[in-house]
């Protein structure tokens, strides 16, 4: 049980908080959560001044262009960028966190070439065409076919709740090869330009009043077999290794955020009486205890991670369930610091407390991160 | 950074496994109780002045000496000087299994007495120690640290833990309170990894339907939680062990004592009625983690610290 860092390790931190330091204050102002364009812009641009730094893809393999870093160096990059109030991943988030590692470990030395750099360097967003209005939960009921055509796949279907959908270049897109097989048989991972006939994407609004993420309707869509990740039909497989990335390291900078939030919420209640109120006080108190074994939580995660070539395992999901309800938790105890001004969109807690509603449900239920932790970790019988 | 278990720390924690498993297994946790249950259930109202019947005694003091001269008192006592030379995670690891076998008596008092008290390192001797206003295995102990007078006996609801109640409720915090609270919490986990243990063994194998109650998504995700929660608590428990800060021991502590106490409801909730029986441990965890959880100022002194920690670092 070491908690401390190498002295490697403590360089690696020093040097970025140096490099942090120089180069926050170089920043364009933040773009309007509304307008998708600059966000696009403002979140390339970021990942550009990373990519010639040397920190772009610090957690990729060498070979796949980026810096092979230790899972801890790339935790203490995650702490430390967001201790400074560096960009958040945003835009960049599929290319870097689901795409881009598939690719990295999936793909032919061709597609590497062809994908992963202009990932690295901040030139072009990814999607995720995963869910479709019948297939949440159930992802591999998905039924967006594909059919060969001379070198060509043909796609035909629909998507829903695709992330960035409206600024990406490519859709990492599940579909339907095998119609006759059994379910997780008959899928295969394409990676399709968002710009070919036949796309029709249709921003969906989001409760907290934003587009997030749209509807994609794909009519005939002519994707190159040669955008193929991985064999046909075995989509399912590789789709695995990306979902495990996702839950792997995904939330680590958003923990350190809520540990700020949480002290700021403290100190906003010292300012407007709620303090000598003892059950928040306490309650206050408790998330204190959740956020600081959350972040221990983490770096057990990440050493585990580090004893076993970097593949995150299933304690993601503990993690997860943990996480997700913790952070309504925090934004719920925030209303209630607010008292009335609670009910001000115009508070940016109230928007947080918003968007936290989305964690329990967004890369895989509450509900099916307990089945995985049931079924896999406690070895209970398959639900029904 | 490597929060892992060292290969020693495994070795340790496999060691005191195996003493614990072969010297207080099922049965010898069932005879102690039955020691300290006196000559049966009829005896629930003169019970309540508290005193013990036959010989009077629960503790096993042969096997107080065994954890002695295995080393438990004496651990993070420096090698030269008859302890083991080890620090906190490892007395941690030491408690957390204590927890899971539910070891009787007042291990934390005489543990954080060794090479203070005489015969407290070796086991000869039992020590036991004021806590705010209780006191625990008063008339058992050799050596009582702290003001007992005007100790009354209380009728504990956890039969192997007897307690007296001190007046003047919330006495002074015990100089020994961080660490009382740190190992009480591994004390905790190791109690609330077992449950979760038992709940999913048992709705592997009970039937009902025609399937094990296990396929049941209600009884999966009360168990799924019930893991979430030992893990959380894990990973706050090692650190606080690492660092011994004040607010990340407070952390480790509240999730634990939460971890153990819902964890033994909910591993209760998975048997039905026979989570219900004295003749299943399920209450005896429970009760002993209700115990736990008035240690050291309990939940509310933790979260009054955690709350203050808040406002009080640097930003
Ligand atoms: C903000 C946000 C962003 C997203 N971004 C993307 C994206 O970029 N790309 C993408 O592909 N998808 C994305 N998603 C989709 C997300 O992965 C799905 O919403 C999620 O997997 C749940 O599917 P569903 O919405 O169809 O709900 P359903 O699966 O219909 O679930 C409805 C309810 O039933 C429960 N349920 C379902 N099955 C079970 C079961 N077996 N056991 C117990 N309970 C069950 C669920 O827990 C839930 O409570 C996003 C979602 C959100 C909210």
């Amino acid at each position: 049980m070491d908690l401390t860092y190498t002295p490697e390790e403590e360089e690696f931190r020093a040097r970025l908080r140096t490099w942090l330091a120089g180069v926050l204050p170089t920043l364009p102002p933040k773009p309007s959560p509304h307008d998708w364009p600059a966000r696009r812009a403002y979140d390339l641009g970021w990942q550009r001044m990373l990519y010639d730094a040397g920190y772009a893809g610090l957690h990729w393999p060498v070979d796949a262009g980026g810096r092979g870093a230790t899972p801890t160096q790339h935790l203490i990059y995650l702490e430390e960028t967001e201790k400074a109030g560096a960009p958040y991943v945003g835009a960049n988030f599929v290319g870097l966190l689901h795409a881009g590692p598939t690719v990295a470990s999936e793909g032919s030395a061709e597609q590497r070439a062809r994908w992963l750099p202009p990932v690295l360097r901040g030139e072009e967003v990814w999607c995720q065409g995963f869910s479709e209005p019948d297939a949440g939960s159930d992802l591999a009921a998905l039924r967006t076919r594909a059919w060969r055509d001379g070198d060509d796949y043909v796609v035909s279907g629909s998507k829903i709740w695709t992330s960035h959908a409206e600024v990406a270049d490519w859709c990492e897109l599940l579909v339907r090869t095998a119609p006759g097989a059994r379910k997780h048989r008959g899928i295969t991972w394409l990676a399709m330009p968002m710009d070919a006939p036949g796309i029709t994407v249709r921003p969906l609004r989001t409760l907290a009043g934003s587009t997030e993420f749209a509807e994609v309707f794909l009519d005939e869509v002519r994707v190159p077999a040669a955008n193929r990740v991985g064999a046909e039909n075995d989509g399912w497989r590789v789709t695995m290794v990306t979902l495990s990335y996702e839950r792997g390291t995904a939330f680590v900078g958003e923990v350190v955020a809520c540990r700020r939030v949480l002290s700021e919420v403290a100190r906003e209640a010292r300012k407007n009486g709620r303090w000598d109120d003892a059950a928040l006080r306490r309650r206050l108190g408790g998330l204190n205890a959740e956020f600081r074994a959350l972040w221990r939580l983490t770096q057990w995660n990440v050493s585990e991670a580090q004893g076993t070539g970097g593949v995150p395992g299933v304690g993601g999901s503990v993690f997860k369930l943990a996480y997700s309800h913790a952070r309504q938790e925090l934004f719920d105890a925030a209303a209630e610091v607010l008292g009335p001004d609670a009910l001000d969109l115009g508070r940016e807690w109230t928007l947080d407390r918003l968007s936290s509603l989305s964690y329990t449900i967004a890369a895989g239920t509450s509900q099916i991160q307990r089945n995985i932790v049931a079924e896999r970790i406690l070895g209970l019988p398959r639900g029904r | 950074m490597d929060f892992r278990l060292t290969d020693d720390q495994r070795a340790l924690r496999r060691g005191v496994r195996a003493l614990l498993e072969g010297r207080f297994g099922r049965e010898a946790l069932r005879a102690a109780l039955d020691r300290a249950d006196g000559e049966g259930a009829a005896g629930g109202r003169e019970r309540a002045d508290g005193r013990l019947r036959g010989d009077g005694r629960v503790l096993d003091r042969g096997l107080w000496r065994e954890l002695g001269a295995a080393g438990f008192f004496a651990l993070r006592l420096p090698e030269g000087g008859g302890g083991a030379g080890q620090g906190l995670p490892e007395a941690v690891l030491a408690f957390e299994e204590a927890g899971r076998v539910l070891l009787p008596g007042p291990l934390i008092a005489t543990h954080l007495a060794a090479g203070a008290v005489a015969g407290a390192a070796t086991g000869e001797a039992v020590v036991t120690s004021a806590d705010g206003g209780l006191v625990e295995w008063l008339d058992e102990a050799d050596v009582v640290l702290g003001d007992v007078t005007g100790a009354e006996p209380l009728a504990p609801l956890d039969p192997l833990t007897p307690v007296h109640r001190l007046p003047g409720a919330g006495a002074a915090r015990t100089p020994d309170g961080l660490l009382v609270s740190l190992l009480s919490a591994a004390e905790q986990l190791g109690s609330a990894a077992r449950t979760c243990e038992i709940a999913a063994q048992h709705a592997r194998t009970r039937e009902q339907f025609g399937r094990p109650v296990g396929a049941f998504q209600a009884v999966q995700h009360l168990c799924a939680d019930m893991l979430v929660r030992v893990e959380t608590a894990r990973a706050a428990v090692y650190a606080a062990s690492v660092t011994a800060d004040p607010a990340d021991v407070a952390a480790a502590r509240l999730l634990a004592d939460e971890a153990a106490v819902r964890g033994a409801r909910d591993c209760l909730q998975v048997h039905g009625g026979m989570g219900f029986t004295w003749e299943s441990d399920v209450h005896l965890h429970l009760k002993r983690a209700w115990t736990r959880t008035h240690r050291a100022g309990g939940a509310t002194r933790s979260e009054e610290e955690l709350a203050e920690d808040l406002v009080s670092g640097a930003v």
